[in-house]
C-alpha cells in the first residue's frame, strides 16, 4: 500500500524508459521464443543433421556371372559392401534406385566392366575402391608404400561453421525486429505523439532501445555460445572480449538499421515488409548457412559490404581461428559505418507522430 | 510575434489569435480566437470535424499552425518550448498506453519526464485506481484507461491542462467518474481547456464555452449566457404514432411551426421533432389542435428549457450530432 509519508522515488527518465523496454519484451512470450528458443532449435536441428558420422561404406553390386576370384576380392575389401545381384536387369534396377553406387559385370575376354554414373561422387569413389580391391586381389602391388593417419579437427565441422553464422543472424534479426516493431506500434497507438507531448528527451527515448538491446545481447550471445559449446563442443579460440566487442557493435548497427526501417512506417505491415526487404539479401548472401565465396566474383564487393557478412566473417575468425582484434579491424570499421550512417539518417527521417 | 501584443495577454493562461490550419484542401481551423483566464475551465464545444482537436493540438505544440498566434502562460512554443512542456498536462484523444505495463509503471514513466511533479501513489489515488495499481493496462476497462490517461496528464503537476474529448466512448457511470475528477482538478485552481461534443459535459464542467463550427468560433460565453441568448425560449418536443409518421412531411412541419408561432423551424431528434417557442401556454394548445385537425395521433409530448444543444441548433440550423 502507498505510504503517504514516503513518496515513491523518481528514477531518471532514461532508466524508466529502458525498464519499459525490458518489461515489454519480457512480457511478450512469443518474442522470447523467437529470440532465444528459435536459434537454439535451429542450431540443434542443423547440428544433428550435419553431425559427423563414420565414413560410409559404398555398396557395390556384383553380378553372379563375375569370375569367382573377383567376387571374393570384392567381398573381403574394406570400405565397400558387396551386394550379389542375379543378372543384368537386376543390376540396372539397383543402379536406377541408387541401391548400389556401382555394378561390377563380366566383360568379354575374362575382364570385368564397371557400370556407374560418373556424375555421382559416391559412384566415382566406389569405382576407385572396387578397382583397387580387384587389382590387389589379382596381385598388384603399390609402387610407393603409403601410410595413413586420420585427423578429426574440432572447428572444421559444419556446426562449427554454422554457429557463428547463426549468432550473426540472431543479432540482425532481434536488432531489427525488436526496434522496428516497438517503434511502429508506439507510433500507431499514438503513444509516440503522447510521449513527445511531455518533456521527455527524444534522444533518450531512442537510446533506451539501444540500452535494452545491450541487456538482451549478453543473454542472447551467452545462451547461444554456451549451448554450442556444451552440446556440440564448438570452440571459442579467440578472446571473449573481442567476441563481445564485435557482438556489441554488430547489435548496435543492426539496431540503428531497425530504427531506420521504422523511422517513417505507420503500420506493422509496412515495417514488416521493409524489414524483410532489408534482411533478405543478408540471409542469402552473407554466408550464414554456406560460404559467401560460392557467389560469383562480381557480386563479392556488394556481399562484403553487407553488415551481416562483416559480422559473420569476424565471428568465425574469432571463434574458429582465434583471430585478434587487429585482424578483424576491417569488419569492425565496416560495422561502425553501418552504425553511424543509418542512425544519422534515421534521426533525420524519424516521424514522431 | 510574442512581443507584439504583450499587454493583451497579461494575466491570461492561454491566448489564441487568428489561428488557421489547412490539411490539403480541408480547412480545419479558419481564423479562431480564444482567451482563457487562469483557473478557468474552458470548453471547446462543437461537432466532430469542427476543428476542435486541431485547435487543441496547436495549443499543445504538437501541430504547427499555418497562421496565428498562440501564447500559453505568457510564453510561446517558439521561445519557451521546453519550459512549457514541463508546465502542461496533456491528454490526447486516441493514445493507447502500453498494454503490457502496469498502472504504476506507466505513471512512474511519465513522472520521470518532469522535474517537479506529484507523487505517483497520490496520483493513483486521485484517479481512483488504487486497486488497479499493479494491474496491466491491457486489463483495464475503458473508463479506467481514461482515468489513467488523465493521471498521466496530471503527474507532472501542470498549471495548464488540455483534455481532448475526455469522456468520448465511455458509459454513463465512467463519464461521471471522469467529470468528478475534472471538478476536483478545477477546485485546485488549475486552468483547463477541454474539447467535447457533449452538451451536458460542457454545461456541467465549463466556466466558459466557445462553440466551434467549421473551424470558427461562432459563440462565446458562459453556458448560462449562451442559453439566455436564445431569449425566453422553451422547447416543445413531440412525436406522432409510428403509422402516421410518414405524413409528417416538411410542408406539414412548416405549417405546424407557423400555427404554434415557433421561433425557428422544426428539427429532428432521435424520437420525433423539436420546436422552440416563446410562449409555451399558447403553443401547446395550438399544437394539439393542429395535430388533431390533421388527424395525426400524438405519441409523445414533452417540454424542456433550452440547452447548449439548442444554442448550437439556433446558430447553425443543425443538430450537433448530425452536423
Amino acid at each position: 500500500m502507498p505510504d503517504p509519508g514516503h513518496p515513491a522515488p523518481v528514477r531518471a527518465a532514461l532508466v524508466e524508459l529502458t525498464l519499459v523496454r525490458l518489461r515489454e519484451f519480457v512480457r511478450e512470450p512469443e518474442a522470447l521464443f523467437w529470440v532465444f528458443g528459435f536459434p537454439l532449435l535451429l542450431a540443434l536441428g542443423l547440428g544433428i543433421a550435419f553431425r559427423n558420422r563414420p565414413p560410409e561404406s559404398a555398396r557395390v553390386g556384383v553380378l553372379r556371372s563375375v569370375p569367382a576370384a573377383v567376387a571374393s576380392s570384392l567381398d573381403s575389401a574394406t570400405g565397400l559392401t558387396a551386394v550379389p545381384l542375379e543378372d543384368d536387369s537386376a543390376g540396372a534396377s539397383a543402379l536406377r534406385t541408387a541401391d548400389v553406387a556401382l555394378v561390377v559385370a563380366p566383360s568379354a575376354g575374362g575382364g570385368i566392366e564397371y557400370r556407374f554414373d560418373p556424375s555421382r561422387p559416391d559412384a566415382r569413389m566406389a569405382r576407385l575402391l572396387a578397382d583397387k580391391a580387384v587389382q590387389q586381389g589379382a596381385g598388384r602391388h603399390d609402387a610407393i608404400p603409403v601410410a595413413e593417419a586420420t585427423v578429426r579437427e574440432r572447428g572444421a565441422r559444419y556446426i562449427d561453421f554454422f554457429i557463428p553464422g547463426l549468432l550473426g543472424l540472431n543479432l540482425m534479426g532481434s536488432g531489427i525486429w525488436s526496434i522496428a516493431f516497438a517503434v511502429v506500434t508506439a507510433r500507431k497507438q499514438k503513444l509516440l505523439k503522447r510521449l513527445v507531448a511531455t518533456p521527455m528527451s527524444r534522444s533518450q527515448y531512442l537510446m533506451s532501445f539501444l540500452l535494452a538491446r545491450l541487456f538482451f545481447l549478453v543473454l542472447e550471445v551467452g545462451v547461444l555460445v554456451g549451448f554450442a559449446a556444451l552440446v556440440f563442443d564448438v570452440p571459442v579460440r579467440g578472446s571473449f572480449v573481442t567476441l563481445g566487442l564485435i557482438c556489441l557493435v554488430a547489435a548496435l548497427s543492426f539496431s540503428a538499421m531497425g530504427l531506420l526501417v521504422a523511422s517513417r512506417a505507420r503500420t506493422v505491415e509496412a515495417v514488416s515488409g521493409l524489414a524483410n526487404l532489408v534482411m533478405l539479401p543478408m540471409w542469402i548472401f552473407s554466408g550464414v548457412f554456406f560460404s559467401s565465396a560460392n557467389f560469383p566474383r562480381v557480386m563479392q564487393p556488394f556481399i562484403q559490404a553487407l553488415p551481416l557478412t562483416g559480422t559473420v566473417d569476424a565471428l568465425r575468425a574469432i571463434m574458429l581461428r582465434g583471430a585478434t582484434l587487429a585482424s578483424v579491424s576491417g569488419e569492425l570499421l565496416l560495422l561502425l559505418a553501418w552504425l553511424v550512417v543509418p542512425f544519422v539518417i534515421a534521426l533525420r527521417l524519424f516521424r514522431w507522430r | 510575434m510574442a512581443a507584439s501584443t504583450p499587454l493583451i495577454s497579461a494575466g491570461l493562461a492561454l491566448r489564441v489569435h487568428g489561428l488557421r490550419k489547412t490539411f490539403g484542401d480541408v480547412v480545419a481551423v479558419a481564423g479562431l480566437d480564444l482567451e482563457v483566464s487562469p483557473g478557468e475551465c474552458f470548453g471547446l464545444l462543437g461537432p466532430n470535424g469542427a476543428g476542435k482537436t486541431t485547435t487543441i493540438e496547436i495549443c499543445e505544440g504538437l501541430t504547427q499552425p499555418d497562421a496565428g498566434e498562440v501564447e500559453l502562460l505568457g510564453r510561446t512554443w517558439h521561445d519557451h518550448g521546453d519550459d512549457l512542456r514541463q508546465r502542461l498536462g496533456i491528454q490526447l484523444q486516441e493514445t493507447q498506453l502500453s498494454e503490457k505495463l502496469t498502472v504504476q509503471e506507466t505513471l512512474r514513466l511519465f513522472r520521470s519526464f518532469y522535474r517537479n511533479g506529484r507523487d505517483v501513489g497520490d496520483v493513483i489515488s486521485l484517479v481512483q485506481l488504487d486497486e488497479k495499481r499493479r494491474a496491466r493496462v491491457g486489463t483495464l476497462s475503458g473508463g479506467q484507461k481514461q482515468r489513467l490517461a488523465l493521471g498521466c496528464a496530471l503527474v507532472g503537476d501542470p498549471e495548464l491542462v488540455f483534455l481532448d474529448e475526455p469522456t468520448t466512448g465511455l458509459d454513463p457511470q465512467a463519464r461521471r467518474q471522469v467529470w468528478e475528477l475534472i471538478e476536483e482538478l478545477k477546485a485546485t485552481g488549475r486552468t483547463i481547456l477541454l474539447t467535447t461534443h457533449y452538451m451536458d459535459e460542457a454545461e456541467r464542467l465549463c466556466d466558459q464555452v466557445a462553440i466551434v463550427d467549421h473551424g470558427r468560433n461562432i459563440a462565446l460565453g458562459t453556458p448560462r449566457q449562451l442559453i439566455a441568448g436564445l431569449g425566453a425560449e422553451q422547447i416543445v418536443a413531440f412525436a406522432v404514432e409510428k403509422q402516421a409518421a410518414g405524413r409528417l412531411d416538411p410542408q406539414t412541419l412548416a405549417a405546424i411551426a407557423t400555427a404554434i408561432d415557433a421561433t425557428r423551424p422544426a428539427h429532428a431528434t432521435d424520437t420525433g421533432w423539436e420546436l422552440p417557442v416563446a410562449a409555451l401556454h399558447l403553443a401547446i394548445p395550438a399544437l394539439l389542435a393542429e395535430l388533431d385537425r390533421r388527424a395525426l395521433p400524438l405519441a409523445e409530448l414533452r417540454t424542456h428549457s433550452p440547452t447548449l444543444e439548442d444554442v448550437f441548433v439556433s446558430l447553425t440550423g443543425r443538430a450537433l450530432r448530425d452536423a
